[in-house]
Formats: structure tokens, sequence, C-alpha cells
């Protein structure tokens, strides 16, 4: 066990843990976050999601003493549901979930990419969610979504 | 008390959107089957075990029907809305909650519509509430009933004298039984129903705060991991503990006959602890080798169901014009929750309270009490929501997990499976092969069809008393329901049709009555319930994609046979209005071009594009949809893509056109993946697609070659709400083998049609 500090959704968190333990655990059960989620443990599906700085991580496999230093964002901390982000508001005005266990992995992934790159196109959109699953199928309106707040980015 | 869907669907009402999934052992499912309730000590008859009227004039209603991304929580919510007249935003919704809600068993087949939507349940309840309270207006105001109109929990008279639901009854108990004669609205009275409602969780789920199972959190809460035998078969020999104990943390190393599982204070330690346990096994039972696998079930002895036989199928095929004769094979498919199952037990010595995402909260309770040992009346399952689940998937399972560890340390237990122990152990879709004949006439009739098939099954849904169904309850010791062999007996029971093993082209005639939706006279339907070395159960529209799978590709090749237009040979051969409307208007809406199959001149290089058409009666009479799907094959490489689908839905009067869009969507997109991609593998001792390398799912990277889809809903009003989650998905497969067939010329007989596979019968061609 260590002591460790994090740093999530602009608040700052001292915690005594294993310093081995995956980020995901640590804003989940510690801290009892419920945007990052356990879907496979091996970085393949995308539901653990966060972002360090400015790129998204996948948190199930990312050691927490890996990120002590970095601004770590989780789903919750873009907007709320009274004051959703854009993106949020994006896919809240497309309906763009079903069960809804993978927003994560898809808010997060495509606003990382947009706002690096607010002229991204499709094809780049496309690409960098290449690692996101979403096992309800709800692609189409998701990348409704997308589009609309890749318009209010580009505008 | 036990409720057939039957029963519900002849009573008329309202609609809208549930997908789920039903008894995947066919004809012979589960005595209890998953529509089954029992008694409990919520009475369904009584109205105050439905809905309150708090003195605030909020709206509590209580409905055994879940929502795990299907919709149901926003339509049965307008539901209530709707029948009490008041707005949407005073109605708070509490699902399968067995504290509270009444058994509505399993929220599966589709039919939670069907159920609730209709003139029982929660519809008949919220309508029974309205008139009680109407009534009451009627003897406060002094005016007479059917003149007093309410807006939103107001009831006004004729001189504008007012009174509120809550002045009315305000939190006290109606104490009246469910009317059965309380009268639905219509639906053109209705002004929540039958809208595209936003979903109501939407703006929780965008901003992550939306509570799943996998978020429970319980104080003093442990957690645990099991370890699952590393073979199919394998027995419990032995546990070395000494190999964990340096784990910080662990609480307690747990063997109950084969089941093993660790609890520690953290979850990784929890998951190290699991990694690293030193047990000991017996070697495993073994396992069919994969590639022979469709030929050596079809040789095992089985389980025989006879659904329709007029008796003159060999004579009618004997003297056709023309007989085709074609085999269809449909692999082992998993749920793949993109969360792994999750649930959070709290046993004390004589209660427990069980978080589960089970879509059986009651059934739930009753095999969580037997696996304890306790009393039903000391076990509380509550229902919270979990990872999309398409049928049974790990939920119920690891619940049972939750509760035996949690009893063991006498502390609450939340249990996540790791993406092996789901993948390796959970209950599959069915695999399956279908053999078709059929005989045609001179004039390109179909007169005669053979349908028989094989399906491999062990366990399904627990029920009220079978925890040897998933694998949990088998390590503990109990066993799967068995499958006796048993030759058919004749057919003595109409046509049900659930499965949709019967095609939408016979009459269905059995002693007279005819509830097929087709014109084919000569006819028989035999089903085999065969053995499956892995656990099988509902999987999203379970065993009718399989059958609709073969059932269409079968017609396509009569109708290519027979010269005919696709769309034109299935219309000759239908009765039912509502599955003729939904072929036209998928056609139409995809402005099909005429053409008698195959095309000519074909492309030998590049790539080539096609249309194909399929269509189904969902169980029979639960929804209809039809679907044209057009894709390009690439010669070279095999890949199939689909470029368009157009789609028709019929499912009754609408509750949520969004949700139904939305499932409509899902769905195609699903089976997409399903036809294309998915498939069990195994080798000689255990499962070897256990996560998302090895089992196949398309990513969000999809949407850089996302086919277009174009829905039509049918407007019907005049008939039962029925179920919509399952019935585009289930047409998919066919649609699109259809259209490679229409590509290429080429025939894929078994799913999914991968690019290899696709490549290899191309170069055979």
């Amino acid at each position: 066990m260590s002591t460790i500090q994090l740093k999530v959704n602009g608040r700052l968190h001292t915690l005594d843990t294993d310093p081995t333990t995956p980020l995901l655990f640590v804003l989940s059960d510690e801290l009892g976050l419920r945007g990052p989620k356990f879907g496979c443990g091996m970085a393949q599906c995308g539901a653990c999601t966060v972002i360090v700085g400015d790129h998204v991580v996948r948190s199930c496999v990312m050691p927490v003493s890996a990120v002590a230093q970095d601004e770590i964002t989780t789903l919750e901390g873009l907007g709320t549901p009274e004051k959703p982000h854009p993106i949020q508001q994006a896919f809240i005005d497309e309906g763009a979930a079903q069960c809804g266990f993978c927003l994560s992995g898809v808010i997060l992934t495509a606003k990382a990419v947009l706002d690096e790159k607010p002229q991204a196109s499709d094809q780049e959109i496309g690409e960098a969610l290449g690692g996101v699953l979403c096992r309800c199928f709800t692609h189409a309106r998701m990348l409704r979504a997308i589009r609309k707040y890749a318009q209010t980015r580009k505008a | 008390m036990s409720l057939s869907r039957r029963d519900f669907l002849k009573s008329s009402g309202a609609l809208i959107v549930s997908f789920g999934a039903a008894s995947i052992a066919g004809p012979l499912a589960n005595a209890q089957g998953p529509f089954d309730t029992h008694r409990s000590h919520i009475d369904p008859t009584k109205l105050d075990s439905w809905i309150a009227v708090a003195a605030d004039g909020t709206v509590t209603a209580k409905t055994g029907k879940c929502d795990f991304g299907q919709g149901m929580l926003t339509a049965q919510t307008q539901l209530v809305a709707e029948e009490l007249c008041v707005s949407i935003g005073r109605v708070n919704l509490i699902q399968s909650d067995t504290a509270v809600c009444p058994d509505q068993g399993t929220t599966s087949g589709s039919q939670s519509t069907p159920t609730n939507f209709n003139s029982a349940g929660l519809a008949q309840a919220a309508a029974t509430a309205r008139e009680a309270l109407i009534s009451m207006a009627a003897q406060r105001l002094g005016e007479p009933a059917d003149e007093l109109k309410v807006i939103d929990g107001v009831v006004t008279g004729k001189a504008g004298r007012r009174v509120t639901y809550q002045e009315l009854i305000g939190s006290k108990r109606f104490d009246v039984p469910l009317s059965p004669t309380a009268k639905r609205r219509s639906p053109a009275q209705w002004t929540v129903l039958g809208k595209p409602v936003p979903s109501l969780d939407r703006a929780a789920l965008m901003t992550g705060q939306f509570e799943f199972v996998h978020n429970v959190r319980v104080p003093g809460m442990l957690h645990g991991r099991v370890v699952r035998p590393p073979e199919v078969g394998a027995a419990f020999a032995g546990v070395d503990e000494s190999s964990v104990r340096q784990i910080p943390g662990l609480v307690k190393v747990v063997v109950r006959n084969n089941f093993v599982g660790v609890v520690a204070e953290k979850q990784w330690q929890a998951i190290q602890a699991a990694r690293q346990l030193k047990v000991k096994w017996n070697p495993g039972t073994g396992l069919p080798a994969q590639k022979t696998f469709y030929d050596s079930i079809r040789k095992h002895p089985s389980r025989d169901v006879l659904a329709v036989d007029s008796k003159d199928v060999e004579q009618q095929l004997a003297g056709a014009h023309a007989v085709l004769r074609a085999t269809y094979a449909y692999p082992y498919q998993m749920h793949g929750s993109l969360g792994t199952s999750c649930a959070v037990a709290d046993v004390k010595p004589d209660n427990a309270t069980v978080w589960s995402a089970t879509q059986s909260a009651y059934p739930t309770r009753s095999i969580v009490a037997t696996l304890l040992g306790m009393p039903l009346e000391g076990v509380r399952v509550i229902y919270v929501r979990g990872s999309g689940c398409y049928g049974l998937n790990g939920a119920d399972t690891v619940s049972f997990d939750a509760a035996v560890l949690s009893q063991a340390v006498g502390k609450p237990v939340r249990i996540q499976l790791s993406r092996q122990d789901e993948m390796e152990w959970e209950n599959f879709g069915s695999a399956c092969v279908v053999e078709q004949r059929a005989g045609i006439d001179q004039n390109g009739n179909i007169l005669v069809w053979d349908y028989e098939n094989w399906v491999a099954s062990r366990g399904n849904r627990p029920g009220y008393d079978r925890p040897g169904n998933v694998i949990t309850g088998l390590l503990l010791g109990y066993e799967p329901e068995p499958i006796t062999p048993r030759a058919a007996a004749a057919p003595t029971h109409e046509l049900r049709n659930r499965d949709n093993a019967a095609p939408s082209y016979i009459a269905g005639c059995v002693n007279g009555k005819c509830n097929g939706s087709g014109t084919v006279r000569s006819e028989r339907v035999l089903s085999h319930t065969v053995p499956s070395p892995f656990f099988t159960g509902p999987l999203r529209s379970p065993l009718r994609i399989q059958n609709t799978f073969a059932h269409e590709s079968f017609m396509d090749e009569l109708s290519a046979s027979a010269k005919a237009d696709p769309v034109a040979f299935r219309l000759r051969h239908l009765r039912d209005p509502r599955l003729v409307d939904v072929v036209k208007s998928a056609a139409d809406l995809a402005k099909w071009e005429k053409r008698s199959a195959p095309q000519p001149n074909r492309a030998r290089t590049g790539t080539v594009t096609g249309r194909g058409i399929a269509c189904v009666a969902y169980e029979g009479d639960n929804g209809y949809a039809a679907l044209v799907a057009e894709v390009s094959v690439d010669l070279a490489s095999g890949r199939v893509q689909p470029k368009k689908f157009y789609v028709a839905v019929d499912c009754g009067p609408i509750s949520n056109p969004d949700g139904l869009r939305n499932q409509t969507e899902g769905g195609i997109l699903q089976g997409m993946s399903r036809s294309l991609v998915e498939e069990v593998t195994w080798d000689d001792k255990r499962i070897t697609s256990n996560d998302w390398e090895t089992y196949t799912s398309p990513y969000l990277d999809l949407v850089l070659e996302l086919p277009t889809i174009e829905i039509s809903l049918l407007k019907r009003t005049d008939v039962p709400a029925s179920g919509a989650g399952e019935t585009a998905i289930t047409v998919v497969p066919a649609a699109i083998g259809n259209a490679i067939f229409n590509a290429t010329g080429l025939r894929l007989r078994e799913v999914p049609f991968t690019a290899d596979r696709v490549k290899a019968a191309l170069s055979a061609l």
C-alpha cells in the first residue's frame, strides 16, 4: 500500500492503495464514480475509458501509480444532467444509447479526437472509434450525435 | 397463477417496444416456462399492488417487467401516465423489486408489451385506478362520472368545480380489485402513449450518473471472484489455500462442491486471488469436434415434437414436378454483454437481499432461497439494470455466485465476472441444423413443405426450481433439466409456432384448425432437441432467428427454382394479411424491381451487388417484419458489406415510435453482426472464443461503412399490442444471405457468412 494523490474531475483525492491497482477500480470503488466501467479488463472494449491529460486511456489496464501526476476526467466530469457538455447534449438529442454501458468509451473517445482536431473527418473519427464496442449496436445514432457535436466544434 | 401469452393476446389495447427472449428448448420447454408466474405475497388482482397516489400527487407504479436498455422504463411510464391521465413527470416506476412488485415472471420473449399493454397487468391496473378516482370525484362533486374531465390528475366537473387525485386518495389505499372491465383509453385519445417521448434514462446515462448494478455499493461490502473449471465437465479435486495467503485483504477461499470462489476486501485483491489460487481439477469430459458438430447432433438420440403433420408429405414429394432439398446450419452465438455480469448480495443469518440485473426477479428469488437453504420469504431480489443482456446472459448465474459468497463470509459481497468467465460459461444461443424439403408443381406453386430441425440444448433459464440450468447451479451440485429421448406423438394442439419452426408459407393445419400464415397444405414440422455440450439459453430471437434463416433462405431457393420474383413468390403463398402488408411495405420502401432470380451476366471479378428479402410473423403472431437487404460482395476477398436495409415493422399500436426505431436499428445491425462474424468456437476441452479478439463483434469503426437503414412503421390501432424488440433481427441473416445469392449466384447455408467462408465457396462455384 502507498499513498497516492489523484486529480479527478477537478478534485484532488489522497488515497492509500496498492499502486499496481488498475485506475478503474480506484475510480469506481474508492471514489464511487459511475462513468468508467469494467467491460473486459484487457483494453479490448473501451467501457473503462477516461481522459488523462488530453488523451483517452483504458483505465482497466492502467496502474493507478502511472497517472498520479495527471488530470483525469471521467464521463461525469464533462457535465451534469442539468448542464450536460455539448457532446453529451448531442447524444441526448439523438437518443444515442440503448443500455448505455459503452458510453464512456464512445463519448470520451469522440471528444478527444475532436478536441485535438476540430476539423477531423468522418474517416478520422471512425478510425479513432476502432477499439470501442457497443453491443446494442446503436452505431447509427452515435454517428449522428458525433457529427452534430463536430459541427458545433467547426462553427 | 399461470397466464399464457394467448390469453393476453386475445385482449386488445396498446403497445411498445421490448426485446428479450423466450425459452430455447423449443416446444418442450420447461413445464414452468419463462412466462409463468407464481403466487407471491403481492396479490396481482389488487389495485394497490400496482399503483399508489401519494399526498403530493405523485404516482408510484410497480411492475414485474424491467428495462435493460430496450425502452421498457419509458414505455411503461408512458402507459401509466396515459391511463391515469397524469403527466409523465409525475410517475415513478419501480421495476421488479420482489418486496413491492407483483410477480410477472421473466422480462423476455417480447412479452412485456403483450403482458402489460393490453388488458391485463399494469395497463389494467392504471385504467382501474383512473376509473376508481373518477368515481370518487363523481361522488365528491355530485356529478355523473361520464361528464367529468381529467387533465394531469385534476378532475373537473361541468360547472368548473375541481378536485385533485391527491385530494381524493392521497397516500391512502384504493382497496379495490383490478377491474377486468375498466376501459382502456383508445389510441385515438392518446396524449402520452404513441408519442416519441425521449427515453427517461438519457441524461443520466450520457453524463455517467446512471446507477447500474455494477455501481451498487453497500456498507461493509467485500469483493468476490469465482474460479471456474479449466475444462468443460472438470470436477474439483482440491485447493492449495497457501497459494493466495500472501495476498493482502484476502478474506476467504470458498469451496462448495465444484464451486470455487474467493472473497477479498478490494476488487483488485479478489482478481489477483482468483488468478493465483491453485486449484486441482480432474480432467473434463472432452468436447465433440467443432468441424463435424452439425453432423454429430443429427445422429444423437433426441426428444422430438411434431407440430404439424398432414401425413402426405412423402407422397406429395414423390409426385411433385420438382423437389428441392437443402440443409442449413446456425452456430452457437453469445449474448456477449459489453459489461461482464455483476451482482451484490447481502446474506444475513435469516434474510438475504440480492441486487441483480436478472430478467427474472421472482424466479431468481426462489433459486437463491434454495441455494442458501432459506425460506422464500427471507429473500428479496431488487432489480438494478445491468449491461444490455439480449436474453439470458450471466446475470442470473452471477446473482447466485454473489449469494453463495456472501453467505460464506457473512458480509455483503459484490462480484463481477471476468471476461473469460462470462464468455466461456454463459448460456449460448443454441446451435441448430435445419433440413428442408419442398415440392413444386408445374405452375411454380409450392405443393409440399417438410421441415426438420436438430437443436442442441443444455439448461435454460433456471425458472423457480432449476438452479442447474446455469453454471453456478451445476457447480453447486444441481443438474440441468434433463433431455430424455422420446419419439414424437401425432400433433394434438393447434399450431402456436412460438419458435417459428413452421415456415410462414404452410397452412399449419392440426385437426382441421389452420393457424399457419400460408397456403401449402402438405406439410410437416418436426423438431429434435439433443443434448448440448455447452449451456444454452434464450438469446435475442431464440430459435426464431435460426429457423427464419432456414425458412426464408429456402423460400428464396424455391423462388429461384420456379424462376419467380422473390417478393411475388412470397405473396403468392401467404394468407396472413399483416405479413402480406409488411412484405409489400418493405418492397415499396426499397423500390423493389421485379426479377426472376438469379441475376444474369454476373461479373466474375471486382465487386458485385445484390438484394434479398426475408419476412417473419414473429412467434406466429407476436409482431411482423419484412426486410430488404442490399449488399456488396468483394469477389476477391469474399468480404460481404451490407449497404442498405429497408425494413417494415408491424407491432400493433406503437407506444413510443422513437424507442421502436432505436430497437429496430439496433436489431438490424446486431443481426448483421450475427450474420457475418459471430460464432462460438471450441477445442477438445474448452471454449476458445473467450474475449473480443477471439469472438468477433464489429467495433464502432463500423460507422465508416455504416449501411443506411430505412424504416416503415405500419400504423395499426385495431389489434392487440405485440412485441417489437426481436422482430427485425430475426429476418437479417436470411435477407443478407438472399442478397449474396442475388449478387453472386452463391447460396450460403451456414451462418456466419465470414469472408473466408464466402471466398472458399465462391472459388468452388
